[in-house]
């Protein structure tokens, strides 16, 4: 297989391992409990044997499961040897990490190169891939800070962020029920609606379409998240602030793309309904709506994004005492960065969260249009 | 003619109508105060006599569009532009970082779309984490970047500039990649039976083939950079920039300076997004592009 051909991945990782071979210890003398040489030698050779291994004439995916255990087992070993010396790393430590981590590159240009038949097996290495990547940039931050000794207000290790994470639930709970579910959720359903109510409007009325179109299409372009502390001076500062700020960023996008979708269908499909003598809500509900479906639902997935940050942006002015907003500005003033970043995690996971469900909601309903049905390859 | 009944007309008058809304709203927002105030000093004025007040309101809840344009125009036209209080400087803060953000999101977004073009490795494994992560509320990260940076001594334009960076990234990698994918198996093909090497193909198929898509994408990016800069400016109490004057109009209620700050914000996105439009005219009709 052209798979397993000698790589410069996997060329360099060996000489990165030979350097770090030369310039043992790992650890400087200060580490309190230094790694024994049979440890730094386990790491050498899960490092070296897979990169040697996949110079043979291996199947793709056989050298690529030899080399995930053998980058990950040596990153593991290799973080796992940290703790309790942390900041006492010496060069070879960073030599052979980034040795483990050319291996998992290596893993990963194997297997995209492998071209399955079975489609589980293709959406298995979609997912797969992707979450290697991701797991290496975790190993290496946690790898890095805690190896160089990165202070911790600058950058806390992923294990602390997930430690403070499990401590600190009630309280993160508490932030997603007043950011998301209050005031997300109701700006979101409210700036949608109205966005979809108006574009059915502007519809109709061609004068009014040609006027509201271009001034749409200019106001996205603007700072909209600037309104926040306007609309907490008229609002307050419990969520319903939140929500007209929330309200006003989702608004254009849904009216900008709900116009342009209803102009997606095809004359040949409106003079079909024309010679079907229906009126105008019947083609708009049986054609042009969901002619329309794509467009409307790329607005809901970008005014999800669009959403949250309004929502948190807008707490930064001023809330009551919960909410995800407030505690980034609070906690970021106390310094207590890891509360921070488990807050901007649960942050992500909401978002992805939120645009998931809208995306699967797509599949579901508009699973008879072309750009569902043909995928995405 | 057909451009003067088709664009200009409608949109002037929805935009009169804009504005005649926001005289009726300001009325009705200042009004209980105004009653109250009339009340207190025992004053019973007309309706006109009434009404005139509460567009006239020194710190009004809503104030009028005549306030907020006589406020711009002060503190635009009238003062030096060293001046702490001209609304120049204070774009012009924001303006710095926001270039500067720009140009590395592009740069970066531009080097990371060459990079999943090419290898088949970074295509699989970073671009859906691109995808994903313009799910993610990014602008929360700004407050911590900044205080971040500045504990360690990094403050001024670099931090805020950071944050455009991310914010414009995504948009032109996103736009990039579909932009050097965008030539057909045909043109490929032909550039193959040329015996064009990948590189040849790159400049000669791909980069030119990708321009339109790319002043698309950096035009998103410039907006995103300036709401970036602008959001940058907000957390750590900046004391210069369209945010801080944001900031600290919601502090002292001057509600009328906010308003003119959000219109210098939105004047200086005009300014950018249409300047962005203008370049990608230019080059394209430089690299021979028809007007379609």
């Amino acid at each position: 297989m052209m798979n397993s051909k000698p790589s410069w991945q996997a060329g360099l990782a060996l000489v990165l391992c030979a350097v770090a071979m030369a310039t043992v210890p790992i650890l400087t003398a200060e580490a309190t409990a230094p790694m024994s040489s049979g440890m730094t030698s386990l790491v050498v050779g899960l490092i070296a044997l897979p990169a040697v291994a996949s110079f043979a004439m291996f199947s793709g995916l056989a050298s690529a499961a030899v080399l995930f255990v053998g980058a990950h087992g040596a990153a593991w070993l290799l973080i796992s040897g940290i703790a309790g010396n942390e900041g006492t790393a010496r060069m070879p430590y960073f030599l052979l990490l980034a040795a483990a981590w050319l291996l998992a590159w290596r893993c990963v240009a194997v297997l995209s190169a492998i071209r399955p038949v079975s489609t589980q097996v293709r959406t298995l290495l979609r997912l797969l891939i992707p979450a290697i990547f991701g797991a290496w940039i975790l190993i290496i931050w946690e790898a890095v800070t805690r190896g160089a000794g990165v202070p911790f207000i600058l950058l806390p290790p992923p294990s602390a962020i997930a430690a403070r994470i499990g401590n600190s639930l009630p309280i993160l709970l508490a932030d997603v029920r007043q950011t998301i579910f209050k005031a997300v959720l109701f700006g979101y359903i409210v700036g949608c609606a109205s966005g979809f109510a108006v574009a059915i409007l502007a519809d109709r009325v061609p004068f009014l379409r040609k006027g509201l179109l271009p001034i749409g299409n200019m106001v996205s372009a603007l700072p909209i998240i600037g309104v926040a502390p306007i609309m907490v001076i008229w609002f307050g500062f419990e969520w319903q602030s939140k929500a007209a700020v929330v309200i006003i960023m989702t608004f254009f996008p849904m009216l900008v793309n709900t116009v342009a979708g209803l102009a997606a269908s095809g004359h040949m499909e409106r003079d079909l309904m024309r010679t079907y003598a229906s009126n105008y809500w019947q083609t708009l509900f049986k054609l042009r709506l969901p002619a329309a479906a794509p467009f409307i639902f790329n607005a809901l997935k970008i005014n999800s994004t669009l959403a949250l940050i309004g929502a948190i942006v807008a707490e930064f002015f001023g809330t009551p005492i919960v909410g995800m907003g407030f505690r980034i500005s609070t906690e970021i003033g106390r310094m207590n960065v890891d509360m921070v970043w488990a807050e901007i995690a649960v942050a992500a996971l909401a978002g992805s969260v939120f645009y998931g469900v809208v995306a699967l909601i797509e599949r579901a309903t508009t699973f008879w249009h072309p750009s569902v049905r043909g995928g995405r390859a | 003619m057909d451009r003067l009944r088709d664009r200009i007309i409608p949109v002037i008058t929805i935009l009169l109508v804009i504005v005649a809304a926001w005289y009726a709203f300001a009325v009705y927002m200042n009004a209980p105060f105004q009653r109250d105030l009339d009340r207190r000093a025992g004053l019973t004025p007309g309706t006109v006599e009434f009404v005139g007040k509460t567009l006239s309101q020194p710190k009004p809840t809503m104030p009028a569009p005549h306030q907020v344009a006589q406020n711009f125009f002060e503190n635009t036209f009238l003062r030096k532009v060293t001046s702490a209080r001209s609304l120049v400087y204070h774009s012009w803060v924001t303006l710095s970082s926001t270039l500067l953000g720009f140009t590395f999101g592009t740069a970066l977004g531009i080097l990371i779309a060459v990079g999943i073009v090419h290898v088949i490795a970074l295509d699989r494994s970073l671009m859906p984490w691109i995808i994903a992560s313009q799910t993610i509320p990014i602008l929360a990260v700004a407050p911590m970047i900044i205080v971040v940076l500045a504990a360690i001594g990094i403050t001024g334009l670099i931090p805020k500039a950071l944050i455009s960076t991310y914010l414009s990234f995504f948009p032109v990698a996103v736009g990039m990649v579909k932009g050097l994918r965008s030539p057909d198996l045909m043109h490929l093909d032909l550039m193959h039976t040329y015996n064009a090497s990948a590189s040849q193909t790159f400049w000669k198929l791909r980069v030119p083939a990708s321009v339109p898509f790319l002043f698309a994408s950096m035009k998103v990016a410039v907006a995103a950079s300036l709401v970036g800069a602008i959001v940058g400016e907000l957390p750590t109490g900046a004391v210069a920039g369209i945010g801080a004057k944001l900031l600290a109009g919601s502090y002292y209620s001057q509600t009328i300076d906010m308003w003119a700050a959000l219109v210098a914000g939105s004047v200086v996105a005009a300014m950018l997004v249409v300047l962005v439009g203008i370049v990608g005219k230019v080059v394209e009709r430089s690299m021979g592009g028809r007007p379609a």
